[in-house]
């Protein structure tokens, strides 16, 4: 890549500092612009070429100053689906880092001579004045101004704080190669957070005249909750800026790139990532049942409702010019699902779960088994409670498919499910199952898949593998591939909607 | 390039002016919009507001609101415009007796007055400045989308018979979403986006100032410290915002002045609606709230 943006943002960093923060040429700031849209795109934002000459028109129009409208309509004319918006935070934080709240000129340089001085912060517990930055404040005091702070959402204060905090705790080195949350952890076990929260807690219950108020207890809580939340988010802007005037915009937006919620791979994904899937499953299964509940009613006409034609044949002179037909009533799927929940798929098969459920207004009928080396069907876990994740949570804890020693057998279960379920197919039924097929090198018993494929609909196989680990060591895919109609590689929310709205006929 | 604002904040004020308080996101792409005469295409959650800054935005402009409504089935005969055939068929029996070549019929037939004006080219053709609101985009199929296209980035319909109308001013146009199907890549391609969310609590609290002024500022604040500490429950349909200003309405009938957890049980219905959000609402806020553990207990 030719472009090199760290270099740009070296030059525009020394012109900021001959100039009040904010004011910045239009020729620096476009060239930023493109180095901004070039990571975004990296991060798997669809940026157009319309859109991008639709950014560089925007920020004419809107000044830097007023960073949350200037962010806005950055977001505006770039990020067009709203699960995009964390990562375009991200990578705009990093981008536009010189112009955030709290930055000028000079305190870029002396905050890098605070991380140099700063001892390890564990030994700097007690020494006041001995944490470089914001000299004279005991810990204790930093405590105390925090805490204020907090409760009087004073932002300016909070800035300064946690610039602060970092200065003593976080023990930056320059070209040290740890990630930034080493640091954040570093600055938060120094600050005792919990404790603040407490502390606020018994102060907010001194100031009220009624201290049993349980309403008034709640409510305080969650606003210290999102105020302490916020308080972080600072310390961990603080970090990052200090990082980037170590290692280059560039450098720090690669670190800090993380897939797109879509992307996000089932069998590896972090806690955080578990609950940002959970927020995306929703408004995707809506929108796909949307479409597939449109697709049935197109797919066929009804039969010709001869009333209806008469009846417009009238504005034609009596010319039956446009046949009309009676709407179609074509009958709703049934779906099984066969799950396997053992440790290294179980949040595959959870997600998938959840998914189908989500959209069981789509089929007429939806049941569940899940298995390990035994099988146990779920189908009624999910018919008691009205919550789907409280549901698989039950799957989790209550399903009995433990049979010998908790390892996968696929040919066990597989058996199982046909000496019990086998006659309960039939030809309105799409069964799908849910697994990588490593089967600890147990009997396959294939031929339940084949009788199975006879009896439904349609039989498909949903692997988290990526293609490539297929058919090597255990994983027996192969041999139960040949009697489905379709064996789909499906690592993440992407791959699962395909499958759902290309290959699944309603 | 239209000027109806002067800056982001000549937005705000105006806004605020006809009681619809922005924040900076808001005022920001409406400006934006303005400026770049491009269309808005806004999405969130229902009740914060979507149709509702259509409708401010007009105000302060000046301008008339004319509104699509989208529904499944909208066809460009309701959307665009439609030959008022009956009246054809009319003309054309009436003018039987006299022989007249077809090109005159034709031409006459298909001329202005044989036509049926609809929102969308009732905007275009409009002389006073309007604000076209395209309500619920996500509810027509995305063949019609298609529909939308050119009068999105052209603000022109090209009729066969006629040629091509395009519009003397460039309106303000908003679409809004709710998102229950994605809008293809085209459409969103040529307008901002503007997610708006539910509002952050000093917001909401001057929101419901605004909107039931006789309420005081101490209950003001509570409601809309509940309605935040609802709204981060796991429940399946969050508080909208006029849900929460029909709730301090409520509240100030009902001649409370104080809020307690037996008040929020007995008017929470108010605000969410269905019967296992309301359950669970009860148990972690409402009478069967646990009863406090914390330090400094007496």
């Amino acid at each position: 890549m030719a472009f090199n943006s760290a270099k740009v943002f070296n030059v525009m960093s020394r012109n900021t500092f001959e100039m009040p923060p904010g004011v910045v040429t239009t020729g620096n700031l476009l060239d930023v612009l493109q180095g901004f849209v070039h990571e975004l795109r990296a991060a798997g934002l669809p940026v157009s070429m319309t859109e991008n000459l639709d950014a560089m028109r925007a920020v004419e129009y809107i000044s830097m100053e007023d960073r949350e409208s200037f962010k806005a309509v950055l977001a505006a004319t770039l990020v067009k689906h709203h699960q995009h918006w964390p990562a375009f935070e991200t990578v705009f934080e990093v981008y536009f880092a010189r112009w955030s709240p709290g930055v000028d000129g000079d305190e870029g340089s002396e905050s890098s001579n605070d991380d140099r001085e700063a001892p390890e912060g564990g030994g700097a517990g007690k020494q006041p004045g001995g944490g470089g930055g914001g000299e004279g404040v005991s810990n204790e005091d930093l405590a105390k101004m925090l805490m204020q702070a907090l409760m009087k959402s004073d932002d300016e204060m909070l800035r300064n704080i946690a610039a602060m905090a970092v200065s003593r705790f976080a023990g930056m080195e320059p070209g040290r190669p740890v990630g930034g949350t080493y640091y954040l952890y570093r600055t938060l076990r120094q600050l005792d957070l919990d404790g603040v929260a407490e502390k606020m807690m018994s102060n907010a219950r001194e100031e009220r005249d009624a201290p049993d108020d349980s309403l008034a207890d709640r409510l305080a809580s969650d606003d210290h909750k999102i105020k302490i939340k916020k308080f972080k988010e600072m310390v961990e802007e603080e970090i990052r800026r200090r990082l980037i005037a170590d290692r280059g915009v560039e450098a720090m937006a690669r670190t800090l790139r993380k897939p797109l919620p879509e992307d996000v791979e089932f069998m590896h994904a972090s806690r955080e990532e578990m609950l940002q899937l959970q927020r995306a499953i929703e408004p995707l299964t809506r929108a796909l049942a949307a479409r597939l509940a449109q697709r049935r009613k197109r797919r066929r006409r009804g039969q010709l409702d001869f009333r209806k034609t008469v009846r417009h044949s009238l504005s034609y002179g009596g010319v039956p010019l446009e046949p009309k037909f009676r709407n179609p009533r074509p009958s709703k799927p049934e779906i099984m699902v066969i799950a396997d929940i053992s440790g290294s798929v179980a949040s595959f098969a959870r997600f998938t779960l959840q998914f189908v459920y989500a959209m069981a207004g789509q089929f007429s009928k939806v049941r569940s088994w899940v298995f390990i080396d035994g099988i146990d069907e779920v189908t009624r876990f999910f018919e008691e409670s009205d919550e789907i994740t409280e549901a698989v949570q039950r799957v989790n804890s209550e399903a009995d498919v433990i049979w010998v020693d908790g390892h996968s057998d696929y040919g066990h279960a597989f058996e199982i499910f046909a000496q019990r379920h086998m006659r309960e197919i039939t030809k309105k039924t799409t069964v799908i199952i849910l697994g990588d097929a490593r089967n600890n090198y147990h009997a396959t018993q294939a031929t339940v898949l084949k009788e199975i494929r006879e009896r439904s609909r349609k039989l498909f196989w949903l692997n988290p593998e990526p293609r490539g680990y297929w058919n090597t060591g255990d994983s027996v895919v192969g041999d139960y591939g040949i009697y489905c109609d379709g064996v789909f590689e499906c690592r993440n929310l992407r791959q699962l909607e395909t499958f759902v709205s290309s290959s699944f006929e309603v | 390039m239209a000027m109806r604002f002067k800056s982001v904040a000549d937005v705000t004020e105006r806004l605020a002016a006809v009681d619809y308080l922005a924040d900076a996101n808001i005022a920001g792409v409406i400006y934006l919009a303005d400026r770049l005469e491009k269309p808005v295409l806004i999405e969130g959650p229902a009740g914060v507001g979507k149709t509702e800054l259509a409708k401010a935005v007009a105000l302060i402009t000046d301008s008339r609101l004319i509104r699509l409504q989208c529904y499944e089935g909208l066809d460009e005969g309701k959307a665009i415009y439609e030959w008022n055939y009956k009246k054809q068929l009319l003309r054309i029996q009436a003018d039987r007796e006299h022989e007249r070549d077809w090109e005159t019929v034709e031409s006459d037939i298909f001329s202005e007055q044989f036509l049926l004006e609809r929102p969308l080219l009732e905007a275009i053709r409009s002389e006073e400045p309007v604000v076209l609101l395209i309500d619920e985009v996500d509810r027509v199929e995305v063949e019609t989308e298609a529909l939308l296209l050119e009068v999105l980035s052209d603000f022109q319909v090209s009729i066969p018979e006629l040629g091509t109308v395009t519009g003397k001013q460039r309106p303000i146009v908003m679409l809004t979403s709710n998102n229950t199907r994605e809008l293809s890549e085209a459409l969103k391609r040529r307008c901002l986006f503007l997610h708006i969310d539910y509002p952050d609590l000093d917001r909401e609290r001057e929101i419901v100032r605004v909107r039931v002024p006789e309420i005081d500022d101490a209950l003001a604040e509570q409601v809309s410290q509940v309605v935040r500490s609802i709204r981060a429950l796991d429940i399946k349909k969050a508080p909208s915002i006029s849900e929460t200003i029909d709730w301090a309405r409520t509240l100030l009938y009902l001649g409370h002045t104080q809020i307690d957890p037996q008040v929020i049980t007995d008017t929470l219905h108010v605000l969410l609606k269905y019967q296992s959000d309301i359950m669970k609402a009860r148990k972690e806020i409402g009478v069967d709230s646990p009863l406090p553990i914390g330090p400094k207990r007496s």
